[in-house]
């Protein structure tokens, strides 16, 4: 077994920094931001996915995977999370391929939303200025998100994720070293 | 202001970076994270016990925590101020636990936590505005069980304020909260804006930055995001006004700032003066050098 790579530099201040950059990416729906630029997590995690979850993941917080052994490994040891089997379980969800249908995560319930899961899923880029149009708390007007490897039927699932509001799923989505949120309150238009 | 240090050598012996163990600021992040996805539902959290007694703002400074860095420069203020004892003593324990810059100017902080008063000062997408709160819960006073509160809140049932607040319209005419007046946050969600002046609630609205909320004693942070419809509870035949004292501030001459009356000596000599102290000092700064021109 090939040793495992090192988790943040400074563990306090990237897990901060990072933080502030997911923070921000909620707030504002499908805006562009750069998390983990540093790190080289194993296959087929990449660095913004892996960033999320040093920084937000821990023993408290049930997570399912479908990232296989050495990238399961790599997280276990570097932020303790506790692994789960079924995803309706998880507090987090990282999908690197396809990702369990959103209707098959825990929503949470009307007077707990809160409980309902984060999706952190890997795509193969994101990008600002065209693509997806956002609308919703946290956009002034319209954000525009371009994302290419989305999830099939992807809209139509997330059209459903919203309509349940309060309850629902909330989106990270990951490409390389940048991310996109999708609170569960944003509203998305094909482009 | 003061310089940034190295925050590992500006007197945090014994501390982690900003106070709170890695585990804590976790489990603040994520529930920030979800106030945020669910804009003014209250998020529990485990509130951790500071070195300072609940009503310094502890909430407030949980939330702060949090989310510093270094690159960060602070503003912390009470009731407008920047001089009173509770916001010098939060800006020193964050000087001391994080070695973070501190500014009295609203225009200079990327974070400014606030006990009672928005700035006058329109805040930008750049800042997060932290404010303390007191009692996060708008329905406490007429239905003091949690559980049918939360349940009000599933239902999104929210006559019983309805009621309280024709009642006030019935007895005197107009609503009587001048300060805490309830708020809808994105027409969802009945929300305590914290005990800030009611003038101060349409800042809220579509405010660019983002509005985080921290309740240190009843253990809640909710939130929110930038550009959110944020309305003050009225009816249609008696519209929300907010409402300041109908003068000039007596230091600045602003007849737009919100106005605190202070006695000026014993003999009951009063005047009016902004409560935000930054505005008010930058006010007078421009109006004597308009004068020297
Ligand atoms: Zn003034």
């Amino acid at each position: 077994m090939t040793p495992l790579s090192p988790g943040f530099a400074d563990p306090v201040l990237d897990a901060q920094a990072c933080f502030r950059a997911v923070l921000e990416a909620m707030s504002r729906p499908g805006r562009v931001v750069v998390a983990g630029a540093a790190l080289r997590p194993p296959a087929p995690l990449c660095r913004a996915a892996a960033a999320v979850l040093l920084t937000l993941a821990d023993a408290d917080t049930p997570l399912w995977s479908d990232a296989g052994a050495n990238a399961e490994a790599w997280l276990r040891f570097h932020c303790g999370a506790a692994f789960v089997t079924a995803p309706d379980h998880a507090a987090f969800v990282l999908a690197t391929g396809t990702p369990p249908a959103l209707d098959a995560l825990q929503p949470g319930s009307e007077e707990q939303p809160q409980r309902g899961a984060t999706l952190v899923v890997q795509v193969a880029s994101l990008g600002a200025g065209h693509g997806w149009r956002l609308t919703g708390p946290g956009i002034e007007h319209e954000h525009r998100l371009a994302v290419t490897g989305a999830p099939g039927g992807f809209l139509a699932a997330w059209a459903m994720n919203r309509a349940r509001f309060p309850r629902g799923v909330d989106v990270v989505l990951c490409a390389e070293d940048r991310l996109a949120a999708l609170p569960r309150t944003v509203a998305i238009q094909e482009g | 202001m003061t310089g940034i240090d190295d925050p590992r050598a500006s007197g945090t012996e014994g501390y982690n970076f900003a106070y709170l163990d890695e585990a804590t600021k976790r489990m603040i992040r994520r529930a920030i994270l979800k106030a945020v996805a669910i804009p003014g539902h209250q998020i529990p959290f485990g509130a951790r016990e500071m070195p300072l007694p609940y009503g310094w703002g502890t909430g407030g400074i949980q939330v702060t925590a949090a989310i510093l860095g270094p690159a960060d420069v602070l503003k912390v203020i009470d009731q407008g101020a920047d001089d009173t004892t509770n916001a010098i003593s939060i800006r020193r324990f964050f000087t001391r636990v994080a070695g973070v810059a501190t500014t009295e100017s609203t225009a200079e902080a990327s974070i400014i936590q606030t006990r009672h008063r928005i700035p006058e000062k329109a805040l930008r997408e750049d800042q997060v505005i932290v404010y303390q709160v007191p009692q996060p819960e708008p329905l406490s006073k007429l239905e003091p069980r949690r559980a049918e509160t939360e349940r009000l809140h599933a239902l999104a049932d929210y006559g019983l304020m309805h009621v309280r607040l024709y009642e006030d319209i019935a007895r005197l005419g107009h609503i009587a909260k001048a300060y805490d007046y309830p708020v809808m946050v994105n027409g969802r969600y009945l929300m305590s804006p914290s005990p800030i002046p009611a003038f101060d609630n349409p800042k809220m609205d579509r405010m660019p930055a983002l509005q985080l909320f921290g309740a240190g004693r009843e253990k809640r942070i909710y939130a929110i995001p930038p550009y959110t419809p944020v309305r003050s509870l009225d009816f249609e035949d008696h519209p929300f006004r907010p409402i300041r004292a109908p003068h000039a501030c007596a230091l600045c001459g602003s007849t737009e700032s919100y106005l605190d009356e202070v006695l000026t000596d014993d003999a009951g000599g009063r005047m009016f003066v902004c409560s935000d102290t930054d505005y008010c000092g930058e006010r007078q700064v421009a109006v004597a050098q308009e004068a020297a021109e």
